[in-house]
């Protein structure tokens, strides 16, 4: 993985000092919050209801197991012993205190982390696929275009006071495990017909209170171009992006509002007129950083491992963990294990210090020192031989993370609500645990099968519910939190927003609304291999409408 | 003398630890609500909100605003869902927050 050089050890640690400088002028005084604001937040503290809370970036999701253990060390040192593993492969911790943050960002930066433009109208955290370098369908590691991105970006002058805040992600696959069409620029590497590699570039997604499907405006970008063509992108939408209303400043507005014909006239001419000059990424440059995302040592090894068969055999549990939470690596004779962070009756995405210690320890044992956070809030082992799979599993059943429910209706996703957020509406996570306990059971779930479920406590949809098959949203009617049930929604290459299906639940009925759907769908699917989001496709909302909400008899 | 249709209290974040608090009975800043001063008239209101743009400008604490009250049998508790986990703490986190420190925490954000 990427490795700090010199400039970016000197910048990271010089931004420390120049926020310990920014936090002592606050308390003094001579800042007035006004004036320190915008400081703290390029910084990635905010101030929540309880208390500060501070955003640690996680490049593409991609981290060591040095660095796994200091976000372990800052939970237990500095704040009520764990962290928050977000949508946008990030941690939050919710409680440190003010006058600590300029130690935690030192320590990050021990370790080669930081918390810079986690928050901000600036380009954030470059996200990738998860199983990227892993997956057996890959095209290409999309990141060292994700790494080639965030150098460009971080501290870009022109782009750190945008309209609105701007999301990149990237994946190198035909199969979209990043959401990356709900991103304001997604890319997607691919190769030509001639085994070279560019980009196909969609531009104008996001979720929130507009979602919107990106729109391809290249179908095929060379590789070499593509810092030229988002700065294009970018140049444009700062000019042309509105500043008079925050819900209409995201560039899916623009898009939406200039037409995709007429904006890619301007994006095309600016890039045209920049294409050859100082961001066209020469050939060495781009090898350099790849070089540091070249491919482990793996060892020559059999695709099957007599030793997990047996094993598989002799213990059901681990059995059912292998198939729902390994997949396929690239590499004959490994695997891709999701640790889930999902166990019954949890709050998603929480991890304790000793849990992330655990982690740390499993992927310098076991995953080439790697360790990745995935957009569904789980933590990816992704090198494990499969012989050692049953030895990561008895490691994580100790610690409690051997939950066999990746991909399942308890996998779910939840951003932190109004239990945590000050912009949340109404509460995701206890929602997200009371469906956890009502779908415990591990027959049930792997009988319902294939199914995403997306919490979000509020209309700016961190909890992604818009492409959750199944959609929560948390909203505040009268001063009581009414949830709103989105169906049919996908973040995956068959992108799709979710429908509104009725009048909303409140928190006692949202429970037994989403039995019925899924009772539902259990009762109307054509065989047990048609998946939730299939049955949903072929029937439309019409049956789930008429199940949650029966005519009322006349008399 | 105006009185208020809610009593009201005046609330924000310390600013160096993020604490929730509240302006309190006896002057100053109080970190539980049972502490919080009752405001009932326009007077009132108009001497807290100067109290409390006072201490944002001492930099004590962050951004103050009034929340509306409840007054049940004399206990204090905030109108909006929102106040009572700000006064409490996460509803499924009862060891974290202020909460943690009460004997039957339940009370505080019962919905």
């Amino acid at each position: 993985m990427y490795r700090y050089d010199e400039f970016d050890r000197e910048f990271v640690t010089s931004r420390v000092a120049q926020f310990r400088d920014q936090v002592e002028r606050r308390v003094s005084g001579e800042l007035t919050e006004d004036n320190f604001k915008p400081l703290r937040l390029q910084n990635g503290v905010y101030l929540q209801l309880h208390a500060y809370m501070l955003r640690v970036a996680v490049p593409y999701g991609t981290l060591n197991s040095s660095q796994m253990r200091m976000l372990g060390h800052i939970a237990r040192k500095y704040d009520r012993d764990y962290g928050h593993f977000t949508t946008r492969q990030n941690i939050q911790f919710n409680w440190p205190k003010l006058a600590d943050i300029p130690d935690i960002l030192e320590d990050l930066a021990s370790v080669e982390m930081h918390a810079i433009q986690t928050s901000g109208n600036c380009i954030r955290n470059v996200t990738a696929d998860h199983l990227a370098g892993a997956a057996a369908d890959e095209v290409a590691d999309p990141r060292p275009y994700a790494e080639i991105l965030r150098q460009w970006s971080t501290i870009h002058p022109e782009f750190l006071f945008l309209p609105r805040k701007f999301k990149i992600a990237v994946i190198g696959s035909p199969n979209d495990r990043a959401a990356m069409q709900f991103h304001d620029i997604g890319l997607e590497v691919r190769k030509n017909d001639a085994g070279e590699l560019g980009l196909r570039v969609f531009v104008g997604g996001g979720l929130g209170r507009t979602p919107m499907i990106g729109k391809m405006i290249r179908d095929w970008l060379p590789e070499e171009d593509m810092l030229s063509y988002c700065e294009a992108i970018l140049r444009v939408y700062n000019l042309y992006g509105r500043r008079d209303n925050k819900y209409k400043a995201r560039i899916k507005i623009l898009v939406h509002e200039t037409g995709l014909d007429d904006l890619k006239k301007d994006i095309e001419a600016e890039f045209e007129r920049i294409k050859d000059g100082v961001l066209k990424l020469p050939d060495e440059d781009v090898a350099a950083i790849a070089a540091y995302f070249a491919p482990s040592e793996f060892a020559d090894l059999p695709a099957k491992d007599d030793g997990l068969e047996q094993a598989k055999l002799d213990n059901r549990s681990f059995a059912r963990w292998v198939d729902r939470n390994v997949v396929e690596h690239a590499q004959s004779g490994y695997a891709i294990v999701t640790v889930a962070l999902k166990g019954t009756g949890e709050a998603p995405g929480d991890a304790t210090s000793a849990q992330m210690d655990v982690l740390a320890d499993l992927g310098e044992k076991y995953s080439f020192d790697e360790l990745r956070v995935s957009h569904e809030q789980n933590v990816i082992l992704p090198h494990v031989q499969l012989s050692d799979l049953k030895a990561v599993y008895d490691a994580l059943l100790e610690a409690g993370m051997a939950s066999a429910n990746a991909g399942l209706i308890t996998d779910i996703i939840a951003c932190p609500g109004l239990d945590y957020c000050a912009l949340a509406t109404a509460r995701s996570i206890p929602v997200a645990q009371e469906l956890s306990q009502r779908f415990a059971d591990l027959d049930c779930q792997n009988d319902i099968g294939d199914l995403k479920l997306k919490i979000s406590g509020c209309i700016n949809a961190c909890g992604h519910h818009h492409v959750g098959h199944i959609g929560i949203l948390g909203v505040d009617r009268r001063g009581e939190e009414l949830y709103q049930v989105t169906l049919g929604g996908s973040g995956d290459e068959q992108a799709a927003v979710g429908e509104i299906i009725g009048r909303g639940f409140s928190k006692d009925e949202i429970g037994d609304a989403v039995e019925t759907i899924v009772d539902t769908y259990l009762a109307r699917r054509l065989s047990d291999d048609e998946a939730f989001l299939e049955t949903y496709r072929r029937l439309g909302p019409q049956p789930f409408k008429d199940a949650l909400y029966p005519a009322k008899e006349t008399a | 003398m105006s009185t208020l249709k809610n009593p009201i209290a005046f609330t924000a974040n310390n600013l160096l630890d993020g604490e929730v608090v509240w302006l309190g009975r006896n002057g100053g800043w109080v970190k539980s609500i049972d502490e919080a001063r009752v405001f009932g008239t326009e007077e009132e209101r108009a001497m807290g909100a100067a109290e409390a743009a006072q201490a944002d400008a001492d930099n004590l604490v962050v951004e103050p605003y009034e929340i509306d009250l409840n007054l049940d049998e004399g206990r204090i508790a905030p109108a909006k869902f929102r106040e009572r986990i700000r006064a409490a703490g996460p509803t499924m986190r009862l060891d974290l927050g202020k909460q943690a420190e009460l004997s039957q925490p339940e009370a505080l954000v019962a919905a």
